[in-house]
Formats: C-alpha cells, sequence, structure tokens
C-alpha cells in the first residue's frame, strides 16, 4: 500500500486533524516507512487463518433489562469541557 | 398537457425506520431508557464514552427484535455480531454508534398491506438489525453554543428496512401504519417513537431498471413522509422531464415549507469505517429460544382481522375499525368472552363507548364501565326488557355515574325497562291510529312507509318503554284489520 498526499487529507478529514503542507511530507514518510515494515508480514501465509475480532472465546454475554443508576447528573457533567447546570455545551453544530 | 408527464413515471421507494424498543435500561448499558426526564440524568459512563469502558448486550432487546422479525415472515439469525459505525457528531460520544452492519437478526421477511380499495399489496423486509440511538442536540437556546442531552444516547433501536416496493405516498403511509401497528401488539415499542428515512427514485413506467435516488433523512410523522414523496417524485420527474439528470443526494426535508434541499451530496457522503465491534462477543441464539418466542408471540392485528370477520361475522369495515387501537381490540376481546353478540359488542364499542372516549378525551383503559358490564347490557337488549335507544341515551350514561351497580338493577331503579303489557302496547296502538285516520286511509292504499310514522307515535305514548320489535309486529297486524 503506498501513502500519499490525497490519502493523507483523508484520513486526517476523518479524524477531524489538520495538517500544513510540511507536517504531511514528513507523515507521508513516516506513515510509508512504517507500512513497508510491517508489509514483512505479508510473506507469511495467513489464507487458512480466521480474522481475529474478539480477544477470548466468550458469547452470549448479556445482561438483565434493568436500571441501575451508577453515577450521578453532577458527575456526568463534571469532566465536560464546557456545561451548564443542565446540558453539555459544545461549538454549535448545524449539520449532521 | 402538463399533468399527462407525471402519469407515464413511477415513483420506487423504500423505507428505513428506526424504532425506539420500549425497554426499561438502555441497549448495552444498564441506565434508564426512559423518556421525559430531566437532561443528562439517564447517563452512565458507557453512555458518556469514558475511556475503559464496556458495553454489555442487553437480553431485551435481541428477544423484542426476534419477535418484530417473527411478525414479519423474516428468517432469524442465530449467529449474531455487532458493528461500529464511526463518525463524528456531539451527541455521540464514542465517536462510533453500536450496531450491526454484515449480520443482520432478521433479514428477507414481508408485511401484508390493504388499500382503500380492498386490494393487497406485499412490501418484502430487507432486514432488521439492533442499534443505539444517538442523544439529542439543541442549537437554538444559545446564540454560541450547542447544548447537548445524553440521556436518549443508548437507547435500543431496530432499524426495519423494506424492499423499494412502495409506489405511491398512500402505500407509504399504509406500510408505515401497519408497522406501527404491529410494535403496538407486540407491546416492544409504543408506536410514537419512530423516525424515518425515504430512499426514493422514479421511472418511465415499464422500465425495470431503477433510477437514481435520493434518500430524505429524519422524517418523524407519516404525514411527512408522505409529503416528502410527494414532493420529491415531483420533483424528480420535473428535472427528468427538463433533460436534466437526478444526483444521488442525501436530503433534508422542511416540515414548514413542505420542500427537500440538498443535505450532502455523493461526493460528501460519510465514510463509516464498519468493522466488527471487539467489545461485545458474539450472540449466538438457540433454535430452541426462537422457537419459544414464536410459540408465545401475542395475536397480531393481520391474524385478529381474520377472526373478527371469519369467526365473529364481524364486516371488514367494523374489524379494522376495532383493530386500529390495540387497547379497544383488547377491550372488544375481553366483551366478546361475555356475549356472542359479536356484531352488538362491535356497535357498542365503535358507537356509544368510542363516543364517550371522545367526549371526554381519554383512552379505553380510563372507560369505568367493565366489559362484562356492557356484555350485561348487550344481553338486557336482545332479551326485550329494554329497548336499545332507551338503553343508550339513558342506561348507558347512568352506568358510567354508577359502575358498581348491574345494567338491570340501574334500569329497574330509573324505571327504564319494558314494562308495558301487551295490552297497553295494543291501547297505544289504537290511539296512534285513531289520531291520523287520514294516514290510515293512505297506508292502507299502499303507502306503507307511513309505518314509521304510526311506530312513532306508539314509542312516545308507552315514552320509550316497549319492546319495538313486538310493537312493530302489533302495529302491522291493527293495520292490516
Amino acid at each position: 500500500m503506498q501513502i500519499n498526499q490525497q490519502l493523507i487529507d483523508k484520513i486526517a478529514h476523518l479524524a477531524r486533524l489538520e495538517f500544513n503542507d510540511a507536517e504531511k511530507i514528513r507523515i507521508e514518510q513516516d506513515l510509508n516507512r512504517i507500512l513497508s515494515f510491517i508489509e514483512t508480514l505479508n510473506e507469511v501465509d495467513t489464507s487458512s487463518v480466521e480474522p481475529l475480532i474478539y480477544m477470548s472465546d466468550e458469547v452470549n454475554v448479556l445482561r438483565k433489562d434493568e436500571v441501575i443508576r451508577e453515577i450521578s447528573h453532577e458527575e456526568a457533567l463534571k469532566n465536560a469541557p464546557k456545561k451548564d447546570s443542565d446540558y453539555f455545551r459544545v461549538p454549535k453544530v448545524i449539520e449532521k | 398537457m402538463s399533468d399527462s408527464k407525471y402519469d407515464l413515471y413511477e415513483a420506487v421507494i423504500g423505507l428505513e425506520i428506526h424504532a425506539q424498543l420500549s425497554t426499561l435500561s438502555k441497549a448495552y448499558s444498564s441506565d434508564s431508557a426512559g423518556y421525559g426526564d430531566d437532561p443528562n440524568t439517564n447517563i452512565s459512563v458507557i453512555t458518556l464514552g469514558h475511556p475503559g469502558t464496556l458495553p454489555m448486550v442487553n437480553e431485551k432487546v435481541i428477544e423484542y427484535a426476534i419477535k418484530m422479525g417473527v411478525a414479519t415472515d423474516c428468517e432469524i439469525r442465530l449467529d449474531n455480531q455487532y458493528a461500529r459505525k464511526n463518525y463524528f457528531y456531539a451527541d455521540l460520544p464514542k465517536g462510533y454508534q453500536i450496531t450491526q452492519d454484515t449480520t443482520p437478526i432478521c433479514t428477507k421477511g414481508h408485511i401484508d398491506l390493504k388499500r382503500a380499495d380492498g386490494t393487497k399489496k406485499t412490501v418484502g423486509i430487507t432486514r432488521i438489525h439492533m442499534e443505539e440511538d444517538a442523544g439529542k442536540s439543541m442549537h437554538d437556546q444559545d446564540v454560541y453554543d450547542s447544548l447537548i442531552d445524553l440521556n436518549r444516547a443508548g437507547v435500543p433501536l431496530i432499524e426495519i428496512v423494506s424492499e423499494p416496493d412502495i409506489r405511491s405516498a398512500e402505500e407509504a403511509g399504509l406500510y408505515l401504519a401497519e408497522i406501527r401497528k404491529v410494535l403496538r401488539y407486540l407491546d416492544i415499542c409504543d408506536g410514537n417513537s419512530m423516525r424515518c428515512d425515504a430512499n426514493i427514485s422514479v421511472r418511465k413506467k415499464g422500465d425495470t431498471k431503477l433510477g437514481n435516488r435520493c434518500e430524505v433523512k429524519n422524517l418523524n410523522s407519516i404525514r411527512n413522509v408522505q409529503r416528502a414523496i410527494e414532493y420529491e417524485v415531483k420533483r424528480q420527474i420535473d428535472v427528468i422531464e427538463a433533460g436534466g439528470h437526478i444526483d444521488q443526494n442525501t436530503l433534508n426535508f422542511d416540515a414548514g415549507s413542505g420542500i427537500t434541499s440538498v443535505l450532502r451530496s455523493k461526493e460528501m457522503a460519510n465514510d463509516y469505517r464498519y468493522f466488527p465491534e471487539p467489545d461485545l462477543p458474539p450472540v449466538q441464539l438457540a433454535q430452541s429460544y426462537v422457537d419459544s418466542i414464536r410459540e408465545h408471540m401475542p395475536e397480531l392485528p393481520e391474524q385478529l382481522f381474520l377472526k373478527y370477520t371469519g369467526v365473529y361475522g364481524l364486516s371488514a369495515y367494523d374489524a379494522a375499525n376495532l383493530l386500529e387501537n390495540k387497547e379497544i381490540a383488547f377491550y372488544f376481546d375481553e366483551l366478546i368472552k361475555h356475549t356472542t353478540h359479536y356484531k352488538a359488542a362491535a356497535n357498542w364499542i365503535m358507537g356509544p363507548v368510542k363516543s364517550y372516549l371522545n367526549e371526554q378525551a381519554v383512552e379505553i383503559r380510563e372507560f369505568p364501565v367493565s366489559a362484562s358490564r356492557i356484555a350485561e347490557l348487550i344481553e338486557l337488549i336482545d332479551s326485550g326488557k329494554i329497548n336499545s335507544s332507551m338503553a343508550k341515551d339513558r342506561l348507558f350514561p347512568e352506568m358510567i355515574r354508577n359502575t358498581s351497580a348491574s345494567p338491570e338493577q340501574i334500569a329497574t331503579e330509573n324505571n327504564l325497562l319494558i314494562n308495558t303489557s301487551s295490552d297497553d302496547v295494543q291501547g297505544f296502538i289504537q290511539e296512534a291510529l285513531a289520531k291520523y285516520p287520514e294516514k290510515v286511509a293512505e297506508y292502507k292504499a299502499g303507502k306503507e312507509n307511513l309505518l314509521g310514522l304510526f311506530m312513532g307515535e306508539v314509542m312516545k305514548l308507552a315514552k320509550g318503554k316497549l319492546d319495538p320489535k313486538e310493537a312493530n309486529k302489533l302495529l302491522a297486524e291493527a293495520l292490516e284489520k
């Protein structure tokens, strides 16, 4: 896989990050080095190996439909950078 | 002719319905899924997306999703996984929605609709999957900030995706109403908490290839879905007829003006980067579990309709009318446990009972008279002890005021029962006929619709306290002499 400026712009947008041109050139070089290093793994034949999704073999970890109040309203808002007595406050966002 | 161009096209519509499930707690955490509480009180560290927290699946959500799948004849998937749908928005603290992507729990179902003209229409259900709602953002409360309430974040939803089988705004309305009815009869959603996205395209009649579609987002009522479809179908036909091209856009519908506008173009489409949710282990259902849900399904409107029209002999109109509201249908079911006069039972509910509910603006659960009392009332009329207009106008209102006494007791106390002997009735008949000698002559000359006039006079003289069937017979006999 080859990293180019276009791909960096796309990933940066998805992560809501902004970089200047000098940073983007450095990132392109870094990522290409990292990827070519990782590509060594492609030498191993994994065609018969299932993708690993879960770190345990557990299935059906379910919970009863019961309400438990774990934290208070005040605790919920405590760490918010901006808030009032009722709500979290964020810079105005209109479009979804 | 400017109208005819619209007749050359047909609309192709698929709907995605998001229905909030009426569980007590949220989909993947134990905070309350209740509605109407103070902002940011039904929250947990999982809802808030705090690092290191782990979600856990609410088993009720699985049960409810399977119920909807069984009700719509879906195949139920036993091996379920969850997926992350990634996007940034302030009311989605985790940065992703936990949903199902490649393994929806229900697939390949359908639902049958009845059009106004009695014809049938089947709409395919592509899939039903489980997911969670986002929080609520308020943009108009403050000049600079949006306010975020996360009570709704994590509330369980099922998304019901239809095949593009719907051909008009009318059919879309029928489909939505039927889905809502089924959700209510299953008791898995209150039916008010539904949102809908509509995928709309048009094509020349006879074409098999689909046109480019537009998706109208976040329609919050059946009426608005229909308005959006009507507007959008006309717009798309106008664009094509003018030589234009339909861009595959995501649209917004403004309920005030009734028009759609572009929210996102195809190029701006979100890249959700779905991937399997590693925090939730897979759910492997036993076939026996699905079977037990199937065995314990409540009766659904479609089955009840067949029972009402078949077993109880009600008209299709009466049956549909009773089934419109689940609680009313249940009241009818209770009522006919006590009486076999099914038609009379339906008439009493759709007549006096519904009028009372409308006048008082209350629901049937608040109706003070029990179904067994209404059954006694029907028996009282049937046995000829009270006539039906007396029962409706005098006894029924008294029964609402006095719920402890039986209808017969109340009627006796208020002197409403028929206590007129047939001699008395004969007397009233003679009196009535003596009052209108010319009319009697006209009747005998063939003007038979005058019978009603004489009957009215007899009823007046008897103050309503006679059996009209009996009196009618005696009156006709008297006129034959």
